[in-house]
């Protein structure tokens, strides 16, 4: 395949699935340990009330009120499943199961009762995105990527993406120790002085940003998966938390670039006409990136001790 | 209109996709309750969207063989099946790896929906074209149901009502106390996996009314309310299956009655309502009665310290205190007592040196424990012991004032 093809049309859906996968892989890593899997799925489930909420105040589908929208409402939900928790006395897997449902379906509701025939606002796009179309018009080959003009009209989701995913890798290097000490043992990490509440919501909240900004370029089920899947195999491969994280972006890659080119190629192959969802495709080579971990990596068992290398 | 549809007046196939929705609410409410209780509610979100990939299969195999695609019996079996895989490999992951369930029930659940939106986009470009309205599994969609399709959902969800009054004594034991269900011999894994398998049934035929992003808040909403209304299981079990079928009987007549408002969204929020109300108002957990319990408390601390301030002649500097006090007729706006606050604060200060004294001494040392400086102290001792305890506070010579 040409550069002039694959600049334009491949380039940018897969950079951008990539630097999604990553950005949600690694505060994933954590939160599989802190078997906190399913905040992932909570966010990207509340992030629809969020931006409808906030097309219904600006009438546009424009990047900030989105954003923001949906920002305040994953907070909302964080706090509110805390509140049910502690007011109602409800394990955390049911709250977040009562409110996460219930605000995902206001945001149904709202989005059904409004009038968004004109803009591109609808629940399959919030599910499952549209990573193909993010393709940059006036690139003609790798030149482009050095030619100012052309990087002008790159797609906005792509410097967006890289900006998330540095402030993610950001926010899990400068934490490092605190993260993976209270990650490990709570008890101790409060003992030596570290905030731990205010770091788990910290974790939370990035965890929140790295989905909210996901979200609009590729839907949530990506997010929910980049989340999970990837740090889960990544675990089966090593007791070390270093190098489960390196596993961890080295499948996550693997996922979007596999996941891509099997989505834009592979039907063609066995000679189907058109694409299948790309954000899908990566979310299923996802799996079976972690079916392969759960079955043939050397630290799939819990509790045992590192194999005879 | 909607007291049209809330009385079942809209016709026959409205009237038939309420009941059913009722049947089906009433079962999940009554079968959520019991994966609550093993605290496994969101294994239930795992199941419904691994039905996604197997609605696609299904639709693509009947079309290859020549059908029209879009039966629903053999869209909900293939629905069934791909769900029973996803539960199989969630228990497998989660009993055989390291993974935590969470991690287990997330990784299933994103894969497979993942698997199925693949599945979608591949219906939505084969020769058979129409995606033959699929996608009303992902919300669920009532308006327009055919009526061999509205009859096949109400008899499933009262077969599965049925089916989990049937199981209900089995299941109660198993979530509520495990250890002892293997005690007297029930086998406890099998029940599980008896719970689960009424979960299913409960996701697979509720999938064309809720849709499979919704239906676990029919599982999981129910039993939460219900909760905060009853500590005993039987009772959590009925009130939830009942406010369970209230959610979908009103969100479907609803639905029916407006036509932009989908069915499965309107239940939930219905469900939503219901469990905030609880969350509010419910006696013993909810959280009005719970600030009213608080405010009290803080009134009998204020109240005592008061008094026992008055008893000591001591100036009193805290205004809610005074201002308690004042209520009671206590004490005047200077902080001056009154005959009656003298009494009290009188009766208060021998309280707190009788509890001084049985604190004191081992042979009150149960009653002891429960001092915390409001419980009256005859509610604890006898009046002979009472008696045994102020003589000997006489003997060291009058502390009283």
């Amino acid at each position: 395949m040409s550069g002039s093809e694959f600049v334009p049309l491949s380039l940018v859906p897969m950079l951008i699935g990539i630097f999604v996968a990553v950005a949600c892989a690694l505060p994933g890593n954590f939160l599989v340990l802190r078997r906190q899997a399913l905040i992932g799925d909570a966010i990207s489930h509340v992030v629809l009330p969020g931006i409808v909420v906030a097309f219904l105040l600006t009438g546009m589908v424009t990047t900030w009120p989105m954003l923001l929208g949906a920002a305040g409402a994953s907070i909302i939900a964080v706090l509110a499943i805390e509140g049910v928790r502690r007011l109602g006395k409800i394990e955390s897997g049911a709250a977040m199961g009562v409110i996460f449902t219930a605000m995902f379906a206001g945001g149904v509701l709202l989005l059904e009762q409004s009038d968004t025939s004109n803009v591109h606002l609808d629940v399959e796009h919030a599910l499952y995105g549209n990573l193909e179309s993010l393709i940059w018009l006036d690139a003609t080959g790798w030149a482009s990527l050095l030619d100012p003009e052309a990087l002008a009209t790159i797609p906005v989701e792509l410097p967006r993406m890289a900006v998330t995913l540095l402030f993610v890798a950001l926010f899990t290097a400068l934490f490092w120790r605190p993260l993976k000490i209270s990650t490990f043992d709570e008890g101790f990490a409060r003992t030596i002085g570290l905030k731990t509440g205010p770091l788990g919501l910290g974790l939370v909240i990035v965890a929140a940003i790295a989905a909210v900004a996901a979200f609009d370029a590729v839907g949530s089920i990506i997010v929910i998966a980049m989340f999970i899947c990837p740090p889960a195999a990544a675990r089966m491969m090593t007791n070390r938390l270093e190098h489960q994280i390196a596993w961890s972006v080295l499948f996550a890659t693997l996922a979007a670039v596999v996941g891509y080119v099997l989505a834009g190629y592979g039907p063609l192959w066995i000679g189907m006409r058109d694409s299948v969802s790309a954000a899908g495709m990566i979310a299923t080579v996802s799996g079976v990136i972690l079916g392969f971990a759960a079955v043939f990596g050397p630290h799939r068992h819990r509790g045992a001790a590192a194999p005879a290398a | 209109m909607i007291w049209e549809a809330l009385f079942l007046q809209l016709g026959y196939n409205a009237t038939l996709v309420t009941l059913g929705a009722t049947l089906l609410g009433m079962a999940a409410g009554v079968g959520g309750t019991f994966l609550f209780l093993r605290k496994r509610a969101l294994v239930s979100d795992a199941i419904s969207h691994a039905t996604l990939p197997g609605v696609a299969l299904a639709f693509m195999v009947m079309v290859s063989f020549g059908g029209d695609g879009r039966n629903l019996i053999g869209l909900l079996a293939g629905a069934a099946l791909s769900a029973g895989a996803g539960l199989l490999l969630v228990s497998w992951l989660s009993n055989r790896t390291r993974l935590a369930e969470d991690a287990a029930i997330g990784s299933v659940l994103s894969v497979f929906f993942g698997l199925g939106i693949v599945l979608l986009t591949v219906i939505q470009t084969m020769s058979a074209g129409r995606q033959a309205g699929l996608e009303d599994f992902l919300l669920g969609s009532t308006a327009g149901m055919l009526r061999s399709d509205a009859l096949i959902i109400a008899v499933a969800a009262a077969l599965t009502l049925a089916l989990v009054l049937l199981l209900r004594r089995p299941l109660t034991l198993a979530s509520f106390d495990p250890e002892y269900g293997t005690a007297i011999g029930q086998n406890v894994p099998r029940t599980d996996l008896a719970m689960m398998g009424l979960v299913l049934a409960v996701t697979v035929v509720g999938l064309k009314i809720v849709g499979l992003i919704l239906i676990v808040a029919l599982l999981i909403i129910p039993p939460v309310t219900a909760r905060f209304w009853s500590e005993r299981t039987d009772h959590v079990v009925l009130i939830s299956g009942t406010l369970g079928g209230i959610a979908a009987y009103i969100g479907a007549a609803l639905s029916a009655a407006q036509p932009n408002l989908p069915t499965g969204p309107i239940i939930v929020l219905v469900g939503f309502a219901l469990f905030a109300l609880s969350l509010l108002l419910a006696p013993g957990r909810g959280a009005l009665s719970a600030l009213l319990r608080h405010r009290r408390y803080q009134r009998r601390v204020h109240l005592r310290q008061g008094l026992l301030a008055l008893a000591h002649g001591q100036p009193i500097y805290e205004q809610r205190t005074l201002r308690l006090l004042r209520a009671e007729g206590y004490a005047l706006p200077d902080g001056v007592a009154t005959q009656a606050g003298r009494g009290r604060a009188a009766k208060a200060l021998r309280d707190e040196t009788r509890w001084q004294l049985i604190r004191s001494d081992p042979a009150y040392k149960a009653a002891a424990q429960q001092y915390d400086g409001l419980t009256p102290i005859e509610t604890v001792l006898t009046t002979d012991q009472i008696r045994e305890i102020d003589s000997r506070i006489d003997l060291r010579g009058g502390v009283m004032a």
